[in-house]
């Protein structure tokens, strides 16, 4: 039988939750560089025991951690992340210039042939590689240069690429997301890039359907069908199935469409999960109920799960990169939260059990079925 | 011999053990001649105390040492004769700052 391995960036470390195919009973491993905020880990797809932490703290900057035994032990390797040449200004909250200055990765996603090349999605808003394993790093500046770069502008956790995407057919296309800049496509390897936000409408900028200036809080891809994308915005779930060619709403029935995460279940690319949250300005469920909503349609039509979530006084939120599926044969649905807990149904969200419920605040969630 | 006293979350990350870093320092002991023998000896501390590029130092570090604050001092000011004579040891601290 399959095993999963969870793991779990917090504010605080990060843990590995560890549990066989029933997923009824977890190992807790950890906290892993307690005290640090971990915004990602990530293992390769090639190597399942290779993983990769971006480990980092307000007082001593970025580290990066590489796991060569699942997660047992660990080595700090390189953390020089340079931007390539002057990297210039982007646009302040205000609107007014504000230089590039890096701050933190916030995603890492491992190649899908080698196990020494990952990619790194940073704050202020830049794509970097390594290729010997993350000992360096370099900056795959065609993104940043793109040309609408002094246009991007941070959301209210910075200015952030936070996903990274590669299609499994095809691995020189590439699709990432920022906030707040929209989501953007390579065909070449990550050397340039396509702004692909047709289609979005957002009204927090003066032109609501601009080239660039959305907020994507998330993007999602069954591998069976990498020109169909999941996207959760600041406000509006969407749908593309021309590789970001143009974008169509399917918030449909949900609550509220305002929400971070999105996923699509490991052997229904049309079944999707969102977590909705009441607004930008109140990060929490509506009325204080927990409930994933899932989609079996690709979106608009959607049913809330809630068997085994609290629905009453819960005002948690649940952070764009916490949620994650295994492919075990009954698809699991893992999320954390900003309380601490990690939840996951073995059901694909039939049912509802917390894994551990008093972690800190969790960052990140993802999934290895072994 | 220039002592160094580190941060838990430093120490833990280099793999230093309780108690203060001894370092032998080439020449006069300046706050960068200290930090680079600090980086020679302990790598994986590059970029987590001062800027990887600029070697300026991070927004929320500062640096002390015989009860003085050294951390607007010039990195190249020498330091107290206590800390060059290994009387005395440089702090490395982090801001108090939450968290």
């Amino acid at each position: 039988m399959a095993n999963v391995r969870v793991l779990v960036g917090t504010r605080k470390g990060a843990f590995i939750l560890t549990s066989d195919g029933k997923r009824e009973k977890w190992e807790v491993s950890g906290p892993h560089f307690a005290g640090w905020e971990i915004y990602h880990l990530k293992g390769s797809p090639v190597d399942p025991d290779r993983l990769y932490a971006s480990q980092s703290s307000g007082w001593f900057g970025q580290v990066i951690q590489r796991s060569n035994d699942g997660g047992k032990t660990w080595e700090a390797v390189g953390n020089k992340f340079v931007y390539d040449g002057v990297p210039g200004t982007h646009q302040w909250y205000d609107g007014t210039p504000h230089p590039w200055e890096f701050k933190r990765v916030w995603h890492l996603e491992p190649s899908l042939s080698d196990p020494d090349t990952v990619y790194a999605g940073v704050e202020d808003a830049a794509i970097f590689r390594t290729t010997d394993g993350g000992q360096s790093w370099h900056e795959l500046s065609g993104l940043r240069e793109h040309g609408s770069g002094s246009k991007w502008t941070p959301g209210a956790g910075g200015l952030c690429l936070h996903t990274i995407l590669i299609d499994p057919k095809n691995h020189a296309r590439m699709f990432i997301a920022i906030s707040a800049a929209g989501a953007f496509r390579s065909d070449d390897g990550a050397k340039t890039w396509t702004a692909i936000n047709r289609g979005l409408r957002s009204q927090h900028i003066p032109d609501p359907d601009a080239e660039v200036g959305h907020c994507v809080h998330r993007l999602a891809m069954h591998p069976s069908r990498p020109d169909v994308l999941f996207m959760q915005k600041h406000w509006d779930v969407m749908r593309t199935t021309n590789a970001g060619g143009s974008w169509t709403e399917v918030s449909g029935n949900l609550p509220t469409d305002f929400g971070f995460v999105i996923d699509v279940h490991a052997h229904e690319p049309d079944t999707i999960y969102v977590v909705p949250i009441k607004s930008d300005s109140e990060h929490y469920p509506p009325d204080g109920k927990l409930r994933v909503y899932r989609s079996r349609t690709g979106g608009n039509e959607w049913e809330p799960l809630t068997n085994g979530l609290p629905q009453h006084d819960c005002y948690v939120n649940v952070l764009r990169d916490a949620m994650g599926v295994d492919s075990l044969d009954t698809c699991g649905i893992y999320f954390g939260t900003t309380g601490g807990q990690v939840y996951v149904s073995p059901d694909a969200g039939n049912t509802w059990k917390p894994i551990v419920r008093d972690l800190p605040a969790v960052v990140s969630v993802e999934v290895q079925t072994l | 011999m220039i002592r160094v006293v580190l941060p838990a979350h430093l120490r833990t990350l280099a793999g230093i053990g309780s108690g203060d870093v001894l370092l032998e320092v080439q020449g006069e002991a300046t706050l960068r001649s200290v930090l680079d023998a600090l980086e020679a000896r302990y790598p994986t501390l590059r970029g987590t105390i001062r800027d990887h590029v600029t070697l300026k130092r991070r927004a929320f570090i500062r640096f002390f040492a015989c009860e003085e604050d050294l951390s607007h001092d010039s990195p190249d000011a020498p330091l107290p004769p206590a800390v060059s004579r290994g009387a005395e040891p440089v702090y490395v601290v982090g801001a108090i700052a939450g968290g």
